[in-house]
């Protein structure tokens, strides 16, 4: 059974279509890139699946049900913007987060965080923007969950960083789960893609495998998104 | 091992033909066993999908099997060996004729250039 479906999906902001008809089909055990300029809906459609936004027409079920309770214990998700409490520090924060969810890792954020070279016992406020994304990156992998929204997971770092966050989406996702990663900054990550979705004016204008697409077009999937979007 | 892919192919080939050299020409041993998927996938930084789809073509190629139970491991099969590595020596070669092809040599020319070269190679030693 597909984790994530979404049927005549749409969204509207006052007169505005952030979502358009969107019929989307994501299975288990794949990494998905959710790829569009800056207000192609990639946010609305994250938020949408998250329960965050309810949807003005059509349907999106995950794992076979309406965004509720019940899907938030499968569903990990990074929003694009900070939302930890800062007065925290990172090692509170892990453990809030391990109250919060059953299916959280505690020995897999600690390792993480030694990997990251970050400081538990520094408060969150007293932290750089690049770290305080890495620890929150760091406690959404840490849930053992099926499927990860994780929103410009690599926005707000430098390139190095970037890698090793990359790295860490790869190690810590199970084989089984499915990670939908939405970002503008496709050269960095689509190497690790398996499947690739362009979203551009609240519609899928594109949907397929990267390596079909590398293969058809001889180009990367980078330079395939510049040709549709270019303006 | 430090890896590097092009942009425009498909990034399963591009592992395929990294690993096919390694192979052949020994800097993976014979029967030497790789590290599991996704350990490979991490080094190379891609997708573990994309690296176990590299592995199954170069098992279809008989350059790598699978023990149930203990891993994946390079063939010790030397006439296999061999093939691939001739095999990947004559593709090499054609690329390398047609890009002097396109610089205009005739076959003489690059007989003698060849030649030359080799000469002032044993000179330099």
């Amino acid at each position: 059974m597909p984790i994530l479906t979404c049927a005549g999906l749409s969204k509207s902001f006052g007169g505005t279509k952030a979502l358009d008809g969107v019929d989307l089909t994501l299975e288990p055990g794949r990494i998905v890139g959710l790829l569009g300029p800056n207000g192609s809906g990639k946010t609305t459609l994250l938020k949408l699946a998250n329960g965050l936004l309810r949807p003005s027409a059509g349907k999106i079920l995950i794992d076979g049900k309406e965004p509720g309770v019940e899907t938030k214990k499968i569903v990990s998700y990074l929003p694009d913007r900070a939302c930890v409490p800062d007065y925290m520090t990172g090692a509170q924060l892990m453990a809030f987060y391990g109250d919060f969810y059953s299916d959280f890792d505690a020995s897999a954020a600690k390792a993480m965080m030694e990997r990251f070279e970050i400081d538990g016992r520094a408060k969150i406020k007293h932290m750089s923007k690049g770290t305080r994304e890495k620890l929150q990156l760091i406690a959404v992998m840490s849930r053992r969950a099926r499927l990860y929204l994780l929103d410009e997971p690599i926005g707000g770092v430098d390139p190095a960083a970037r890698d090793v966050i990359l790295g860490t989406i790869i190690a810590n996702y199970d084989p089984s789960a499915t990670v939908l990663i939405s970002t503008h900054l496709i050269a960095d990550v689509e190497r690790v893609l398996d499947d690739i979705l362009f979203l551009k004016s609240g519609k899928i204008v594109l949907a397929a495998p990267a390596e079909e697409l590398r293969e058809k077009h001889g180009k990367s999937v980078d330079e395939i998104f510049r040709e549709v979007f270019r303006c | 091992m430090e890896w590097k892919f092009e942009a425009g192919a498909p990034i399963y080939a591009q592992i395929v033909e990294t690993l096919r050299v390694k192979i052949v020409s020994g800097s993976i041993r014979p029967g030497e066993k790789l590290a599991p998927v996704r350990e490979l996938a991490l080094e190379a930084g891609v997708n573990p999908n994309t690296m176990q789809r590299a592995l199954t073509e170069l098992e279809r190629e008989g350059l790598l099997y699978t023990r149930r139970t203990s891993g994946r491991f390079v063939t010790e099969d030397a006439g296999v060996l061999d093939a691939a590595r001739r095999d990947l020596a004559r593709r090499k070669l054609r690329a390398f004729l047609e890009s002097m092809g396109e610089l205009g040599f005739t076959g003489e020319e690059l007989l003698a250039l060849l030649k030359s070269e080799n000469i002032s190679e044993e000179e330099e030693r």
